[in-house]
Formats: C-alpha cells, sequence, structure tokens
C-alpha cells in the first residue's frame, strides 16, 4: 500500500520534473499572442481555415499569415478581440468573401454522358469532367455542399451563386471544389490579380490592356445594375471617363459577335456608365484597404501614375504624386484635345481618385524642383516612374529652326495649358499618327483656313485610330499622301513660307510589315504653308538623368525609354516600377492604365518583402489557345448602336465635345448584343 | 521464434489495427487523405519505438525489481504521455523540420490505446529488449501499413455511389471489416 503510494507520487514528481526541465532547456521562444489568440479560437480543431489545428491557425494569424477571421467559428466578439491583440482595431482586417468565376454552367457543351455518381470530384476522375470546358463548373454542387453557412446556391443556369451577405470567407467552397470555379479572395487580392491562361476569360477581356472583366460589366448594365459595372470597371481601370472617350477598343477587334456581325460598341457602354456616374451627382464609394503605412513617391500623373497610386491607395498604400505640369492628367490633359476629352470631365475623374486619399504636388519636376536623394531620404520606400513621353522627334531637315515651326506634343500642351500660340493661315502637319491628327483637328478649331497632313506612307498605312482619320476627313482636313519632307522653306524675316517634300512610291515591306515608301528622284514640291508642325512619335525625356544617383544605373533601352520586366514593370533598381510611355513608348492610354496596375501589384509584393515575380500563368494580352474562333455560330446580325456625334457645322469652330454619349435604351439594347462569352461557350442569338 | 517470424507476426498476423482491433480511432480519423494518413503512421512508428522500450525498461528494471507489477497501467500512462510530451519539446527545438511534419499527429498519439497496447504486449509476451524493440517497430509499421491502405481505399470510396445512409463513417466501418477479414486469412502463418 504504502510503496504503491510512494511509487505513484515519485513517478510524478520525476516525470514532473523532467518535463519541467525540458521545458526549460527546449525552450523555443514563442510569440506569447499566440496563446492569447489560440485561447480565443474555437478550438475544434476542425481545420475549417486552411491550417492544421487552431494552434497553427493562432500562429498563422500572428504571424500575419492569416487575417484576424481566419476562424470559421467564432463569432465577431472574438474576432475583434484578436483584431485588438493583433494591435489593429477591430474590423480593420479585409474580409475574405467567395466569388465565382464561371457563367457557362450547363451553357457549356459535355463531351460524354455520365451516369455516375453526382459529385464534381468523382466526376473530374473521368478525364478531367463532362464539360467541354476545361475549366468550367461542373454544376454537381461539391462547393454548396460544403458551405457550412448557407451561402451558396447551385443556380437556375448550372452555376454556383454566391450570396455576398452570408458568405464568411472560410474557403470551405473553394477547397471543394476540384477546379477553380470559387476563389475566396479579400477585395486586394482580386484587384491585383493578372490574366492567367487558366482563367475564365472571354476574348476581349484577354485583349484589354487593362485587363477589364468586360462581359461581366455589360452584364450589370444589362440588368440596369449601373453602380456594379462601375465597379467592376473600377477593379482594373480607375479612368472610365477618360477611356470610355479616348480608347480605340482593341478588345472590339476580338469580339465573338464581331466574327458574324458588327462588334459590341464595349466602349460605348463603358462611357455610358461612367457618364452615368458623372451624371447622376454623387459618387459611388469606392473600397480601401486598411493603411499598412508604406509611402510609394508616384512620378508623373498621367494615366500610368494615376493608374498605380489609385491602385496602391486602394490596397492600403500612400501613394504620393509628383507631377511637372501645373495640373495632373499627363497625355490626358495636354495631349488629348479639348472636343475628344473635356478638362471638366478629367477634372471630376481625377478629383475622385485624388479624394481617396492620394497626397499630389503638382509643379514640380524631378532633377529641377527635387531629386531623388531627397525622395528617398524622405522615406519613399519604393518610387514609380511614370514620365511619359513628352519629347517630341525632330525630321532632321534644314530650316527645322524657322519661326512658325512647332512640334506636336509641345504644341498640343500649350494649347491644353491655355497659353497664347502664333498659328498660322495655312499649316501642314508632319506625320500619320494620333498625335498629328490632334493637330490638325485643333487647328481647325482655332480657326485655321487650310490644314494639311503631310504623311510618307499612304491612309492604309496610318497608325492613328480609324474613327480619328475619318473625323478628320469629314472635318475637311487635306492628306498629302506618299510625302516625305525635304526643307523648310523661309523669308529673310526667318518666317516660315512653305514646305518642300519629295514624293514617295511604296516599295519592299519592311520589319513592321508595312511597305517601305521609297523617294522618286526629282519630284520636289513645295507646299505653300505658314506654320508647320512635326508630329512624328515622341521619347520620354530623360533629362532627371546624370545627377549622380542611382537614377543613373537605370537601364535605357535603344529607343530611350526605362528598361522593365514587361511583367512585373521592375527596373534593374529594385526599388524603381515603370509603366506607361516612359517603358512602352508612345501607346494607348488603356495599356499606361494596365502597367500601373501591374506596377502596383509589383511593388506590392515588393513592400512585403516578397519576391517581385509575375503570375507564372500571367496571360500578358497573349490569348488563350482555343478561344479566338474562325466562325460562330447561331448569330442573328443586329445592327451596331451607331456614335452619336455633333454635326461638323456644329463642332468645326469650336472645342465642344464631338463624340456622345449613347441613351439608356441605347445601352440596353447594345449590351443585349453581348453574348455573355466566356473561354468557350457564349449566349447564342434565340 | 526467430525475428522473422516475430517481424510478419507483427505486421500482418497480429496487426493492431486489423487483427487486434486497437488504435481504431485515428484509424477512422485520420483515414480521409492519404496525405494525413502517412504523417499520422510516421508519428506512430516515432512514439511507439520510444514507448515500447522505455516501458519496458520501466517495467523490468523497476515495476519487477521493487514488486509493483499491478501498477503497471497506471505507469505506464503516465510514462507515455510525458513521453510524448517531451518528445514534442525536444522536436521542436531540435528537428523543427520533423516536428512541423509530425506536428498535430504527436499529442493525438498521447492517449492512443494502440500504443498501451503494444507496451502492454511486449510484456505478457515476454520478450526480450530486443525483440521488444523490433516487435514495436513492426507492429506501428502495421500500423502505418492498414492506415496507408485504408486511407486509399477511402479516397476511392469519395467517388463511388454510396447510399445516402451509409456514406462517410459507415462505409469505412464496412469495409475497415472487410479488410480486417481479409487480414484473417494470416491468423496461423506463424
Amino acid at each position: 500500500m504504502v510503496e504503491s503510494i510512494l511509487f505513484t507520487f515519485s513517478l510524478g514528481a520525476v516525470c514532473g520534473l523532467i518535463l519541467s526541465f525540458a521545458s526549460k532547456i527546449f525552450y523555443v521562444y514563442e510569440d506569447p499572442r499566440i496563446a492569447r489568440v489560440e485561447n480565443l479560437l474555437a478550438g475544434a480543431n476542425c481545420g475549417g481555415c486552411g491550417f492544421a489545428g487552431c494552434s497553427a491557425a493562432a500562429e498563422a494569424i500572428v504571424n500575419e499569415d492569416a487575417p484576424a477571421n481566419a476562424c470559421i467559428l467564432i463569432g465577431t466578439e472574438n474576432i475583434s478581440e484578436i483584431a485588438i491583440i493583433m494591435g489593429s482595431e477591430a474590423g480593420t482586417a479585409e474580409p475574405l468573401k467567395s466569388y465565382n468565376n464561371c457563367n457557362g454552367g450547363n451553357r457549356a457543351t459535355d463531351r460524354f454522358i455520365y451516369n455516375g455518381l453526382n459529385t464534381c470530384r468523382a466526376v473530374t476522375s473521368f478525364y478531367g469532367g463532362k464539360r467541354d470546358c476545361t475549366i468550367g463548373c461542373l454544376g454537381f454542387g461539391d462547393c454548396v455542399r460544403a458551405c457550412g453557412f448557407d451561402a451558396l446556391h447551385l443556380g437556375p443556369d448550372g452555376y454556383p451563386e454566391v450570396d455576398r451577405e452570408k458568405c464568411v470567407g472560410c474557403g470551405a467552397c473553394e477547397a471543394a471544389c476540384p477546379k477553380s470555379i470559387l476563389e475566396v479572395r479579400t477585395v486586394s487580392q482580386r484587384l491585383l490579380h493578372l490574366n492567367a491562361y487558366d482563367d475564365a476569360l472571354a476574348p476581349c477581356a484577354q485583349t484589354c490592356p487593362a485587363e477589364i472583366d468586360i462581359p461581366r460589366y455589360i452584364g450589370h448594365i444589362r440588368n440596369g445594375e449601373y453602380e456594379a459595372a462601375v465597379n467592376t470597371i473600377r477593379e482594373r481601370n480607375p479612368l472610365l471617363l477618360a477611356c470610355g472617350r479616348v480608347c480605340p477598343h482593341p478588345c472590339e477587334s476580338y469580339c465573338r459577335r464581331g466574327v458574324e456581325d458588327e462588334p459590341v460598341s464595349i466602349n460605348q457602354l463603358k462611357r455610358f456608365v461612367a457618364d452615368y456616374e458623372m451624371n447622376s451627382g454623387k459618387r459611388f464609394p469606392i473600397e480601401c484597404a486598411p493603411d499598412t503605412g508604406n509611402r510609394v513617391a508616384v512620378i508623373g500623373g498621367g494615366p500610368a501614375g494615376l493608374s498605380c497610386a489609385y491602385f496602391l491607395r486602394r490596397i492600403g498604400h500612400r501613394p504620393e504624386i509628383f507631377e511637372a505640369m501645373p495640373k495632373l492628367g499627363g497625355m490626358l490633359r495636354y495631349g488629348i484635345p479639348e472636343y475628344r476629352l473635356p478638362k471638366k470631365v478629367l477634372d471630376w475623374e481625377i478629383e475622385g481618385i485624388i479624394n481617396l486619399g492620394i497626397n499630389a504636388h503638382t509643379n514640380v519636376r524631378l532633377g529641377v524642383d527635387f531629386d531623388f536623394g531627397s525622395l528617398i531620404a524622405s522615406g519613399f520606400d519604393a518610387v514609380f516612374f511614370s514620365v511619359g513621353a513628352w519629347n517630341d522627334y525632330n525630321l532632321g531637315i534644314p530650316g527645322e529652326d524657322l519661326t512658325g515651326c512647332f512640334t506636336g506634343i509641345d504644341f498640343l500642351a500649350k494649347i491644353g495649358n491655355n497659353e497664347n500660340v502664333r498659328i498660322g493661315q495655312r499649316v501642314a502637319v508632319i506625320g500619320g499618327g494620333n498625335t498629328a491628327i490632334d493637330c490638325c483637328r485643333t487647328l481647325l478649331r482655332k480657326g485655321v483656313d487650310k490644314v494639311y497632313l503631310v504623311y510618307r506612307r499612304t491612309r492604309k498605312e496610318m497608325p492613328a485610330n480609324e474613327v480619328e482619320i475619318i473625323a478628320s476627313e469629314h472635318e475637311g482636313i487635306d492628306f498629302v499622301f506618299l510625302a516625305a519632307p525635304n526643307k523648310v522653306v523661309g523669308d529673310e524675316k526667318n518666317q516660315v513660307t512653305g514646305l518642300e517634300y519629295l514624293k514617295m512610291e511604296l516599295g519592299e515591306p519592311d520589319a513592321s510589315g508595312r511597305r517601305r515608301p521609297i523617294p522618286v528622284e526629282g519630284s520636289e514640291t513645295v507646299l505653300d504653308v505658314d506654320m508647320i508642325i512635326t508630329a512624328i512619335g515622341q521619347s520620354p525625356l530623360l533629362a532627371f538623368r546624370g545627377k549622380g544617383d542611382r537614377l543613373d544605373e537605370l537601364e535605357i533601352t535603344r529607343w530611350k525609354t526605362i528598361e522593365v520586366e514587361p511583367a512585373t514593370c521592375q527596373t534593374n533598381v529594385p526599388y524603381i516600377f515603370a509603366a506607361g510611355d516612359a517603358a512602352t513608348g508612345p501607346s494607348l492610354v488603356v495599356t499606361a492604365i494596365g502597367g500601373g496596375r501591374k506596377a502596383a501589384r509589383s511593388i506590392d509584393l515588393f513592400l512585403n518583402g516578397k519576391p517581385v515575380v509575375s503570375h507564372p500563368e500571367f496571360l500578358l494580352n497573349k490569348h488563350i489557345p482555343g478561344t479566338i474562333f474562325e466562325s460562330v455560330e447561331g448569330i442573328v446580325p443586329k445592327k451596331r448602336t451607331e456614335m452619336p456625334e455633333l454635326p461638323v457645322e456644329a463642332r468645326i469652330n469650336n472645342l465642344s465635345e464631338v463624340d456622345l454619349v449613347i441613351t439608356e435604351a441605347d445601352a440596353l439594347y447594345e449590351a443585349n448584343r453581348c453574348l455573355n462569352c466566356c473561354r468557350l461557350c457564349y449566349n447564342a442569338d434565340q | 521464434m526467430g525475428y522473422f517470424e516475430l517481424i510478419i507476426a507483427c505486421i500482418f498476423v497480429n496487426n493492431i489495427l486489423l487483427a487486434q482491433f486497437l488504435g481504431n480511432c485515428p484509424f477512422l480519423g485520420t483515414s480521409k487523405k492519404m496525405e494525413t494518413a502517412v504523417g499520422m503512421g510516421m508519428a506512430v512508428i516515432f512514439v511507439l519505438v520510444l514507448a515500447g522500450t522505455i516501458t519496458w525498461v520501466i517495467y523490468t528494471f523497476i515495476l519487477v525489481k521493487f514488486g509493483l507489477v499491478y501498477l503497471r497501467t497506471i505507469a505506464f500512462i503516465v510514462v507515455i504521455a510525458s513521453l510524448v510530451q517531451f518528445v514534442e519539446m525536444f522536436l521542436k527545438k531540435s528537428i523543427p523540420a520533423l516536428y512541423a511534419g509530425l506536428g498535430i499527429f504527436l499529442p493525438l498519439i498521447t492517449t492512443n490505446c494502440a500504443v498501451m497496447g503494444v507496451c502492454v504486449l511486449n510484456i505478457d509476451k515476454e520478450f526480450t529488449f530486443l525483440q521488444a524493440l523490433v516487435a514495436s517497430f513492426f507492429y506501428a509499421v502495421g500500423f502505418a501499413l492498414a492506415l496507408i491502405l485504408f486511407a486509399g481505399l477511402r479516397e476511392r470510396i469519395l467517388l463511388a455511389r454510396v447510399p445516402k445512409p451509409l456514406q462517410d463513417t459507415s462505409i469505412a466501418l464496412i469495409t475497415a471489416g472487410m479488410i480486417s477479414l481479409a487480414f484473417f486469412a494470416f491468423q496461423g502463418m506463424v
């Protein structure tokens, strides 16, 4: 009896002693917050959070690998206590929500008849599922059964629909889905997602340089949900008013309806909802993630800079814009004339972006008013360059310095800035791009008698947008094709009196696939003009280099643009990123906006100490193989909504906006022309 | 009995899960996914070898010596529980990679009857130290084998048409019974 009591006690004592010594010797420092957080978790070890048990989840929360609301079983009270432990205010953790990526469902065709068990998991084991589409929803509702919160239901079209109110973002549906139809993401994660090869993307959405989810916003318009449409566009493009007016809509060239019929007028629909918001008199609220306190300097407040600053702000960072010109907007303001994008509209749009809490300094030029060293010294963690391409190319012909000679961007910027420019009566604009057309049409509105557009190839080779060329034809611009300027003729007062050019003929195609113009001997002709504008292309102004700081290390391409990794927008200096015309050379507004977002994603990775790499399956505006069709069945041609525009006589002598917005009825009609495509399936006309 | 026979007996004939029906809780609980089953199998091998030998030492050199054999069960419980705790702390400090791998399975084994059962069997069969070591290891191997086989089956069962009332644990128990019948064929081999 005594021995047994003694033995039991001593065994306990020995074990206790050994363990207490062991805990001293083998002590591993553990954040005391882990234990406190663990006490607040459910303790059920259910794995709903995606971690191996509650202690692992607590550790992940403290290491900030999981949000305060990672545990799916605890109530808001515990979540807020965890948030307090984590040193942040309750409710600031960005909520996770489930999103459905497939809108094909039963619309997609089946490859075989399946009579097996009615679960997605089972059918996936047979050749990856019965659907033709390799990524589409299988429709057996494994996700619905996995959801513990009654937030998912299989809709009538054979794909799950998420009830946003009930969804807690636990991730059970994502784990249960053998495809990747349901994705549980925070708003920030969605904002920074890059189009990938395995995404559910319609041809238009694959083409858009800003990666806008086009079918989704058109779907919202169809349902009359204009605010939702605006928000969908804003997930990818903060400058929808500007883009709705000036975008040459590369998306429409890949519209599936366009294969058999005229493409859907995607851009006019964008403009319609954008104008709807502006005319509604209030701004739709824009969600921003909690503040992270990271500061990023954005050099240049053009479309790329505004886009990057906007996305950085929305994911919680603190961007600050430094702009050399008196107002923000870059080429949108100083390169695009009033009649295409009214300044009032641009001001309203930029105000909305700045109001998110972005600090903007104007009239400050890098290398003149501030230098790079002081920027880094004042605590910016990363720098984004979007300085644009403001340096006009010269022709390199004699007489280019005579009075009356201008360069394209310089001229447009002066007009945009309301500076006094001495304008002649007969003007020759040299070049075939959008800048040249913009100069011509602006001059017409300034009351010039005669405007010639001098281009060395033919109309077919002109890089300007087709709609712009047509509009300028309507307005009475004189095209002088196959003409290469040879010399500027001046009088004794150094005033331009004419432009001598050589006639050309087209020869063999060159590297760009366009036929190379060859001069015709002895064909010199003089055009009688008193003003000449050269608009033959631009490159970035890189005058901020050469000051002996790290900017001198920046690699520059042979086109005088900043060398970047195309998928990440990172330069060879790790904390410097660049996008927009400064990195791509003169390009579209929408490309600059897309670049700004890509850069924001990379900057976010960089600020979080993660490797700055692109998405492994990043599409980079290529097309997913097999999604571009040669012919599309089941299309009944329906007339495309015409762009309403001011009549020529009403617009030619003033700067009022030429292109007008379509009516609500037209927008609904046009939205119904959309086939709501995905990768392979679409809604055929009845 | 030679070591070869001992090994065959431990893995197949007297399989701890399918012939002795010990440790059925983790057998059903951790066999839903292959990954989990492998983790649990490894953790059991690790703990059983340690527990089997240490309890043998304690029994032979302490309990027998002081005539306290009747305290075997309570002594083993305390020893195994402390041992697992100790090993967990040791691994966390010294071999974090292994700790991360075995992770949550270690504490699960603290109160596992398969572990307790093997320790008791080692004593009942009057094994020598070396025999106890070999037997503990191969009992655990048998445990891991049965668990991994079963996990593979359960992953397949998910894709089969199972009538609603029999889904999940019910069909798992039926399957376990049938594997057990199959293992019954090993009876009398050694």
